[in-house]
């Protein structure tokens, strides 16, 4: 089958009930998009397919077959970091950090849909992201900085 | 998970095809459910038909009194369409209340149904709307549709192909969530169809969606706590069946408010 990842094209093959979160981090090495509770709940194994946030650990590799997939490893552009990322580092919006690839991952989605989210609208567009150490406030902070960063960055 | 085969369906007669052909199969459509279920050895099919793509299933289509709403379409089309929002504001609501963001991303209107989940949202909303389910084979009514605990009248094989909802004068949807699951602790859809006719449809609270007339009568004459008596009400670590028809008059009052303030 053939996958697009961080703009990269693959022909791989793959067994039927391969999970393309399996595809991502052990056929392809990429190993940022990480496994949490392998029941569609935590959100850390969320990726963008053809740009919409999605759980990679419920998807089938074969469901993904000729879409472009971008995981945390495809967002900073040489050696600059994605506004995204550099708001969560600047904001304290992580503890252990197991959870921060997929609420990154969420929020690049959010903010494309909502330029200058309300809370409401942040919360909710997290709601398929668990983090069991911050309290989301930071997280939350992490995600209106993002936003002012995107913002002035088209300014 | 168990070993199986995937086959990717182009249309709806080979997704059938596929189907027929092989012992133990299973359409999938966005996996959210049926995934996690073979994940959890709850099933394992051999077979896997995925109808996603099936160009045929991805239709939204608004006429003067129909809205209709192909079986693969996403949870989250239906809650960001301009169309849904206009048509059944209730309904685009519901859609979005469904899981999380990742979730609507990926589960589809027909996956949802045809699943019949005692707690999934859209039963309520197509019981309520008087939806017609459109199959390859017949036309079947939300009345006749949902029969129970996880099952429809669809017959082994039989593909949904869409949901063709009757558009109301209003609508609105009001849910209490499970916190971990999004799922519904109880929720309530109302609808109100010209001549004063109204329809209440209740999910979560039983073993499967269900109408609620002492809610219909009560919408009519502004009653505010209506009676709710069954006998296969739910009850589970979650909320107890009285808490959950405490709630479902609690979301009716919300529901109906909603409604009487839009007219007002």
């Amino acid at each position: 089958m053939q996958i697009t990842v961080n703009g990269q094209t693959h022909d791989l093959v793959v067994k039927d009930n391969t999970l393309l979160i399996e595809v991502i981090r052990e056929q392809l090495q990429l190993t940022g998009t990480h496994s949490g509770c392998d029941t569609t709940q935590c959100g850390c194994c969320t990726v963008l397919m053809d740009q919409v946030a999605v759980k990679s650990c419920t998807i089938l590799a074969r469901q993904a077959q000729g879409t472009s997939i971008q995981t945390i490893e495809g967002l900073a552009q040489h050696d600059h970091l994605h506004p995204v990322q550099e708001a969560f580092s600047e904001e304290h919006g992580l503890q252990c950090g197991y959870c921060t690839p997929g609420m990154i991952m969420s929020t690049v989605h959010l903010l494309q849909r909502y330029p200058a989210p309300t809370d409401e609208q942040i919360q909710e567009g997290l709601a398929g992201n668990i983090c069991r150490c911050t309290g989301y406030v930071n997280i939350i902070k992490a995600v209106k900085s993002a936003a002012k960063k995107i913002q002035e960055a088209k300014a | 998970m168990n070993t199986f085969q995937y086959h990717l369906a182009g249309n709806t007669k080979s997704a059938k095809d596929a189907f027929q052909n092989h012992e133990n199969a299973k359409f999938l459509s966005g996996g959210m459910t049926l995934l996690p279920s073979m994940k959890h050895g709850l099933i394992a099919p051999d077979h896997l038909v995925d109808v996603s793509r099936i160009s045929d299933l991805q239709v939204l289509e608004e006429t003067s009194e129909h809205l209709s709403i192909g079986a693969a379409i996403k949870h989250d089309t239906v809650a960001m369409s301009a169309v849904v929002q206009k048509a059944i504001p209730g309904l685009a609501y519901l859609a979005g209340q469904i899981g999380d963001p990742q979730v609507r991303a990926r589960g589809t209107i027909g996956g949802s149904i045809a699943n019949n989940d005692p707690a999934a949202d859209y039963p309520a909303g197509v019981l309520a709307l008087k939806a017609m389910i459109v199959t390859d084979q017949r036309i079947i009514p939300a009345e006749d549709f949902f029969t129970g605990l996880y099952s429809t009248a669809l017959e082994d094989g039989e593909v949904i192909t869409q949901v063709k909802f009757c558009k109301p004068l209003q609508s609105a949807y009001t849910k209490c969530k499970q916190m971990a699951s999004g799922y519904a602790l109880a929720g309530v859809f109302i609808a109100v169809f010209p001549q004063q006719e109204i329809r209440v449809a209740v999910t979560g609270v039983g073993s499967g969606v269900f109408r609620w007339p002492e809610a219909e009568q009560a919408f009519l004459n502004g009653q505010t706590k209506p009676e709710l008596q069954r006998d296969d009400l739910m009850s589970d670590l979650h909320a107890s069946s009285a808490y959950r028809v405490n709630m479902a008059q609690v979301l009716f009052h919300q529901a109906a408010q909603s409604i009487h303030h839009h007219s007002s």
